[in-house]
C-alpha cells in the first residue's frame, strides 16, 4: 500500500486561504466522509533530526497499516517540522492549527517545545495535542492544560526500578551522579535519586552545561569511594564524556540515563564501547524485549524502513510518536471518527484509554492526562556483534510521582540541580 | 589535589587554545589578505571534519592503522577544495565589497550545514586516534594526562612554525606579507593577485579541514558545531588581532584559558569572562592585541 | 533622502497605515496574526538595524540580543511565568524596565565597539549576540536556561487579552507606527544630521567640533530602544522566550530580512519581514520541509547576488530604468558604504 500522505495544497494567496478559513468556520462540524486531518510536528533541523526523522517513519508505518483510514474516515496528514526551539514549534503549530485546518497535532519533539505547545493549547477551543515525545514532566505535572494529552512516560518515571536495583542488588552504598545542567538531566537525576537515597544510598552530583566538550576536570573530580558512575548526558555530550572517560582510564559501573543507551552512542565505534558493554539503564524501551508484540513491531519496522535510513531498532522517539498516534487511531475509532461538538467525545475517549504499546505495556492516562505506564531495567550486550539494550527488569505502571501522593511529591518541588530528589 | 587541579586546569586551557589556533589562523589568514569576513569558516570545519569521517569510518572498520592519517587527509582536501570554489565561483569577483561578501558566506553557511545534514544525518560522530596517541601519559604533578591532548599542542606548534616560515622564507609568503600591506601596490607590481588570493584560501581552508578532524577527534562533531567554531575564530582573531599569526596565538591562549578557567571556577557564567577579555581588548587596542592600526 | 522621495514619505506612509489598519476586516485571523502580525513584530527589531546601517553606516548584528534583553527582563518579572524568577511586577512596571534593559544593552554594545568600524563592527557585535545567547542557556539561575522562561501571555488591554488577534495586530502595527515615525523624526534633529554626516565623512564632522563616539553610542540606544519594543512584542507573540528567540539562527533572520528589504530606508526592514514571514510559513508546501533551509539559503545567496540592496533597491533600479532621470543618487547607498568601511578606526580623533 501506497502511503497517501497528502502535501499541502499550495495557497495561490490571501483570497483561497480566506475561502479555506471561512469554510472551515463556518462548517467545523464538517460531513462525516470528509477526511480527518492530523499535524505532524516533529523536530527535522539542527542536533535533533534523526529522532524527528524516526517518529515521522514509525507514524506512517502505523498510518500504511490502516490504509489512512480510522473510525470510518479516511486521514490526511500535514508535515511540519521545527528545529527544536520553542517559538519556531509554536509557530508551526499556529499555523497547522489555524491555516491548515488540521483538527489535532501529534507533536513535538523536545522539552522547551512540549512546554510552549501545551501554553498554546490551553488558548484552544475544539483542536487537541497529543504530545509527540517531549519529556519534561511539568508539562502535564505543573499548570496541565485541559487539551494536552501525553500518552508517554517522562524523564523522571523512566528512572523507576533504577536506583532501588543499584542500591539492594548491585549492593552499592555509593554513586557518583555526571549529568547535564539543563532541564532533561535533572527530571532523570530526581526519578534515580528518590529511590537510591531512600534506600539508604549516597550521592556526588557533577554538573556541566549543556554543550561542554571538555569533561576532564569533571573526570578528575569523581570521588575514589564512589562504587558506580550514573551517566545522565545525551547525543553528543553522551559520546564525548564517555570517550574522555575511557581515554582516562576510567573503570567503574556504568548506570546509565534513558538517552545514553540509544542507537547512536551503540552504533558509535570507539574506546567507549568496551565500557558501556554491561552499563545498566532505565527507560520505556529497548532494542531486545522478548514479547511478541515488540518483536512484530521490531519486524515490521525493519521491512518498511531498513533500506529507506531506518536504524536497525526503532528509537525512543519513533516509539513515543508511534505511541501518541496508537491511541489518537484507537479514540477515533471509538468515537467513529466523530470530532463535532468541539472534540468533547474525543477527549473524552482520549482520557478513558487503555491500551497496550509497541513493548506490550499497558498505557493507560492519569487526571493531569499523563501517561502511566511500564518502565524497564536495560543492559548492554553483545548481540550478533553489535551493542544492543535488552530488558531483564520491569516496573509495572509507572505514575509520575513515581508512587508518591502528589501533593507530597509537587511539594518536593520541580526538579533542578539544587533539588535532585535526594531525601533519605 | 588542587595544585594538580589547577595544573590540568591549565592544561586543558591549553590543548583548547591548540584547536582553537588551528581553525582561527586560516580565518585570520583569508582576512588579512583579502579582508574577507569568511562567515562560513565554520561550515569548512565541519566539511573537513565529515568527509574526512566518511574516510576513516571504513578503514577503521577494517583496522587499517593509517585509517586516522587518512581521515586528516581527505578533510583537508576536501575543505581547501571547498574553500577554493567558494573564492573562485562567489567572493573573488566581489573583492572590496566586505559586507557583501561576509552576507554570502552567511547564505553558503547555512546551505552547507543543511546538506550535510542531508548527506550524514544528526548523528554525532567522532574519531577514534590511532592507539600511538591514545590513552594517558604521567606527567609531573598533573598526573595522568590524556596523550591526544598533548599531541593536539604539538599539531598546533608545528602548524604555527610552518606558517611562519611559509611567510617569512618563501616567495608566496612574501608576496601574501605584501598583500596585507597593500594590495593594489601588489597588483601594480605584476603579481597575480588572484592567483594568490586562491591559494591563500585553500590554505585556510584547509586549516579549518584540518582543526575540524582534529576537533573531531577530541570531542565529537554534531551539526551546530559550525556556528561555535565561528564564533570562536572571531573571538580568537577580535582579540589577537586581524591578519596576525602571532596574534591569533596569543589570542587562541587566552580566550582558550580562560574558558577553562571559568568553567572550573563558575560554570554557568564562564561565557562572561571570554567576552570580559574581548571587551577590554577593544577597549584599549580596538586593533586587536598584535594587529596593526591600519 | 532626496527632496522628491521626502514630499511622497509622508503621504504614502500614511497610506500604507490605513492599509494595514483596515487589512484584518478582509483577510482569515491567521494572516494577521501569524503573517502580519508576526512580521510586524521580527519587522520592528529588523528595523533597529536598518536604522542603523542607514543612517549610520554601522551593521549590528547584536539587534536581536538587545531585542532579547528586554524580553527576558519583562519575562523574569512579570505575574504568571513559568518560572517565575522575580514575579510580581506589574506589567505597566515591567515594560518600562524591558525598555529601559534593552536601551541600556543598546548603549553598552555601542560602547564597546565605539572604535571599530565596517566589518569589525558586523564581527564584534556578532560576538556579542552569541555571546549573550551562549549565557542565557548556560545560566538557569536568571534566566532558566535552555528551556527558558515560558508562559508570558502580556498585558491585558482594554479588557481583552492580549493574546486576541486584533488586540496583538493592533498593538503591534501602532507600535510600529510611532517608531516608524521615531525614526524619520530623529533624523531629521540635528542629531540625526550629525549622525549621518558622520557616518558619510567622520573626519571632517569631527574637526567640526562634533563628539563622534558620542553620537555612535546614542544611535545605538535609540536603536537598542527600538529593537526592545520589538523584543518585548517577540515575547508576547511567542509566549514567553528561551535562547534560540536569540540565538545564531535568530540573529541571521534580523539580517536576511533587513538586507532582502534593503537597507536603504527603514520601510525596507518592514518589507523585509513580511516576505521573509510568507516565506518561512509557507515554504514548507513548496519545497520538500526537510530541506527548508537549503531553500533559504539558496534565496538568500540569489538576492545578495542579484541585488545586494534588496527589493527597495530593486524597485529604485526599476524606477529609473522606467523614468530615467537626470538627478543622480546611486543606490544602494548604505550598503556599498558599510561595505566600503575599511580596516578598523581610521584614527577619526577617537
Amino acid at each position: 500500500m501506497e502511503p497517501r500522505i497528502d502535501r499541502r495544497r499550495l495557497l495561490l494567496g490571501a483570497g483561497a486561504a480566506a475561502a479555506a478559513t471561512a469554510t472551515g468556520l463556518a462548517a467545523p462540524a464538517i460531513a462525516q466522509n470528509a477526511p480527518i486531518r492530523i499535524g505532524w510536528l516533529a523536530t527535522l533541523e539542527g542536533p535533533f533530526a534523526t529522532g524527528g526523522q524516526d517518529g515521522f517513519r514509525c507514524m506512517q508505518m502505523l498510518l500504511e497499516q490502516h490504509n489512512n483510514q480510522a473510525g470510518g474516515r479516511r486521514i490526511e496528514v500535514v508535515r511540519e517540522s521545527s528545529n527544536a526551539q520553542a517559538d519556531v514549534a509554536l509557530a508551526r503549530a499556529r499555523k497547522l492549527i489555524e491555516q491548515d485546518n488540521v483538527d489535532f497535532i501529534l507533536g513535538p519533539l523536545s522539552g522547551a517545545e512540549g512546554i510552549a505547545l501545551r501554553d498554546y493549547s490551553r488558548t484552544l477551543t475544539g483542536k487537541t495535542i497529543i504530545n509527540g515525545s517531549s519529556g519534561a514532566s511539568d508539562t502535564t505535572l505543573r499548570n496541565p492544560s485541559p487539551n494536552f494529552f501525553r500518552f508517554n512516560t517522562d524523564g523522571v518515571q523512566w528512572m523507576a526500578g533504577l536506583g532501588n536495583y543499584v542500591r539492594r542488588t548491585l549492593n552499592v552504598q555509593e554513586v557518583a551522579i555526571v549529568a547535564g545542567d539543563y532541564a532533561f538531566p535533572y527530571a532523570q537525576v530526581f526519578g534515580f535519586s528518590m529511590e537510591f537515597c531512600r534506600a539508604g544510598g549516597r550521592a556526588t552530583y557533577l554538573w556541566s552545561p549543556l554543550g561542554t566538550t571538555d569533561y576532564s576536570s569533571i573526570i578528575a573530580r569523581i570521588p575514589r569511594t564512589a562504587g558506580a558512575l550514573v551517566v545522565i548526558h545525551g547525543g553528543t555530550d553522551g559520546l564525548a564524556f564517555m570517550t574522555q572517560y575511557a581515554q582516562a582510564g576510567g573503570s567503574l559501573p556504568l548506570i546509565g540515563g534513558s538517552i545514553m543507551a540509544d542507537q547512536s552512542m551503540l552504533s558509535a565505534r570507539g574506546p567507549h564501547r568496551r565500557l558501556m558493554l554491561g552499563m545498566v539503564s532505565g527507560g520505556p524501551i529497548a532494542d531486545v524485549h522478548d514479547d511478541p508484540t515488540w518483536n512484530e513491531f521490531v519486524e515490521r519496522y525493519r521491512r518498511r524502513w531498513s533500506n529507506e535510513g531506518g536504524f536497525r531498532s526503532p528509537s525512543i522517539h519513533g516509539f513515543n510518536f508511534y505511541t501518541a498516534q496508537q491511541a489518537a487511531l484507537l479514540a477515533l475509532e471509538q468515537v467513529r471518527g466523530d470530532l463535532s461538538g468541539n472534540q468533547q467525545a474525543f477527549q473524552q475517549a482520549l482520557v478513558r484509554l487503555e491500551f497496550k504499546n509497541a513493548m506490550g505495556a499497558q498505557v493507560k492516562l492519569d487526571h493531569n492526562r499523563q501517561a502511566i505506564s511500564d518502565i524497564f531495567l536495560n543492559r548492554i550486550e553483545e548481540r550478533g556483534g553489535q551493542a544492543a539494550t535488552v530488558t531483564f527488569g520491569r516496573t509495572n505502571a509507572v505514575n509520575q510521582t513515581l508512587g508518591v501522593p502528589e501533593a507530597q511529591f509537587l511539594q518536593l518541588g520541580a526538579p533542578s540541580r539544587d533539588n535532585t530528589g535526594c531525601v533519605a | 589535589m588542587t595544585g594538580s587541579l589547577a595544573l590540568t586546569v591549565v592544561l586543558n586551557g591549553l590543548t583548547l587554545a591548540a584547536l582553537y589556533f588551528l581553525v582561527a589562523c586560516g580565518f585570520s589568514l583569508i582576512f588579512g589578505l583579502m579582508r574577507t569576513v569568511n562567515m562560513a569558516h565554520g561550515s569548512l570545519y565541519l566539511i573537513g571534519a565529515y568527509v574526512g569521517y566518511a574516510v576513516f569510518e571504513p578503514l577503521y572498520d577494517q583496522d587499517v592503522w593509517w585509517a586516522w592519517y587518512a581521515g586528516i587527509a581527505a578533510g583537508v582536501a576536501a575543505a581547501a577544495v571547498f574553500g577554493v570554489a567558494m573564492q573562485a565561483v562567489l567572493l573573488g569577483w566581489m573583492q572590496g565589497q566586505e559586507l557583501r561578501q561576509a552576507l554570502v558566506t552567511i547564505g553558503i553557511s547555512i546551505i552547507v550545514a543543511d546538506q550535510l545534514l542531508a548527506v550524514f544525518g544528526g548523528t554525532s560522530r567522532q574519531f577514534f586516534a590511532p592507539d600511538a596517541i591514545f590513552g594517558s601519559t604521567e606527567l609531573p604533578i598533573a598526573g595522568r594526562y590524556p596523550t591526544f591532548r598533548l599531541f593536539q599542542i604539538g599539531v598546533a606548534v608545528m602548524v604555527g612554525l610552518a606558517l611562519w616560515l611559509l611567510l617569512a622564507r618563501t616567495r608566496l609568503g612574501l608576496m601574501i606579507r605584501a598583500g596585507v600591506d597593500d594590495r593594489a601596490m601588489l597588483t601594480a607590481l605584476g603579481v597575480n593577485v588572484p592567483l594568490v588570493s586562491l591559494a591563500v584560501f585553500a590554505l585556510g581552508a584547509g586549516l579549518a579541514g584540518l582543526g575540524g578532524v582534529i576537533g573531531a577527534t577530541a570531542q565529537p562533531v554534531a551539526q551546530g558545531v559550525d556556528a561555535r567554531f565561528l564564533l570562536t575564530s572571531l573571538v580568537v582573531v577580535i582579540v589577537g588581532g586581524m591578519g596576525s599569526i602571532p596574534g591569533t596565538a596569543i589570542g587562541a591562549i587566552l580566550v582558550g584559558v580562560a574558558e577553562q578557567v571559568g568553567q572550573a571556577l563558575f560554570p554557568t557564567y564562564s561565557v562572561i569572562l571570554t567576552f570580559a577579555i574581548m571587551a577590554a581588548v577593544l577597549a584599549l587596542r580596538p586593533q586587536g592585541i598584535l594587529g596593526r592600526p591600519a | 533622502m532626496t527632496p522628491g522621495t521626502a514630499r511622497w514619505a509622508l503621504p504614502a506612509s500614511l497610506a500604507l497605515l490605513a492599509v494595514l489598519a483596515l487589512l484584518p476586516l478582509a483577510i482569515p485571523a491567521f494572516w494577521t496574526a501569524n503573517i502580519l502580525g508576526r512580521a510586524i513584530v521580527y519587522g520592528i527589531v529588523a528595523m533597529s538595524l536598518t536604522f542603523l546601517a542607514t543612517y549610520g553606516g554601522f551593521v549590528s548584528l547584536a539587534q536581536m540580543m538587545i531585542a532579547g534583553t528586554a524580553g527576558y527582563a519583562v519575562a523574569i518579572l512579570v505575574p504568571g511565568a513559568v518560572p517565575s524568577i522575580l514575579g510580581g511586577v506589574p506589567y505597566a512596571l515591567a515594560i518600562p524596565t524591558g525598555l529601559l534593559a534593552a536601551t541600556a544593552m543598546g548603549l553598552l554594545v555601542g560602547l564597546i565597539s565605539v572604535r571599530t568600524q565596517g566589518i569589525y563592527l558586523l564581527m564584534i557585535t556578532l560576538s556579542l549576540g552569541v555571546g549573550v545567547h551562549l549565557f542565557v542557556q548556560a545560566n538557569i539561575a536568571w534566566f532558566n536556561g535552555y528551556e527558558g522562561i515560558r508562559n508570558v501571555v502580556g498585558p491585558e488591554i482594554l479588557g481583552l487579552p492580549f493574546r486576541d488577534t486584533f488586540v496583538f495586530y493592533y498593538t503591534a502595527l501602532a507600535t510600529a507606527a510611532l517608531l516608524y515615525a521615531l525614526v524619520l523624526y530623529l533624523v531629521r534633529t540635528p542629531f540625526g544630521l550629525a549622525l549621518q554626516a558622520l557616518r558619510d565623512n567622520p573626519r571632517r564632522v569631527s574637526a567640526l567640533g562634533y563628539d563622534a563616539p558620542l553620537h555612535r553610542i546614542a544611535a545605538f540606544g535609540v536603536a537598542g530602544f527600538i529593537a526592545g519594543a520589538g523584543g518585548i512584542l517577540v515575547t508576547f507573540y511567542n509566549i514567553g522566550i528561551s535562547p534560540g528567540t536569540i540565538g545564531l539562527g535568530a540573529t541571521v533572520n534580523i539580517l536576511v530580512m533587513s538586507v532582502i528589504g534593503g537597507l536603504g530606508h527603514p520601510v525596507g526592514a518592514f518589507i523585509g519581514a513580511v516576505i521573509f514571514t510568507l516565506f518561512d510559513t509557507f515554504a514548507a508546501d513548496l519545497y520538500d520541509r526537510d530541506r527548508f533551509n537549503t531553500l533559504v539559503g539558496v534565496v538568500f545567496l540569489a538576492i545578495v547576488l542579484a541585488s545586494p540592496d534588496g527589493v527597495l533597491g530593486m524597485a529604485r533600479r526599476l524606477r529609473d530604468a522606467l523614468a530615467p532621470r537626470p538627478q543622480g543618487r546611486a543606490d544602494g547607498i548604505a550598503t556599498s558604504r558599510a561595505a566600503s568601511a575599511g580596516p578598523p578606526a581610521s584614527g577619526n580623533g577617537a
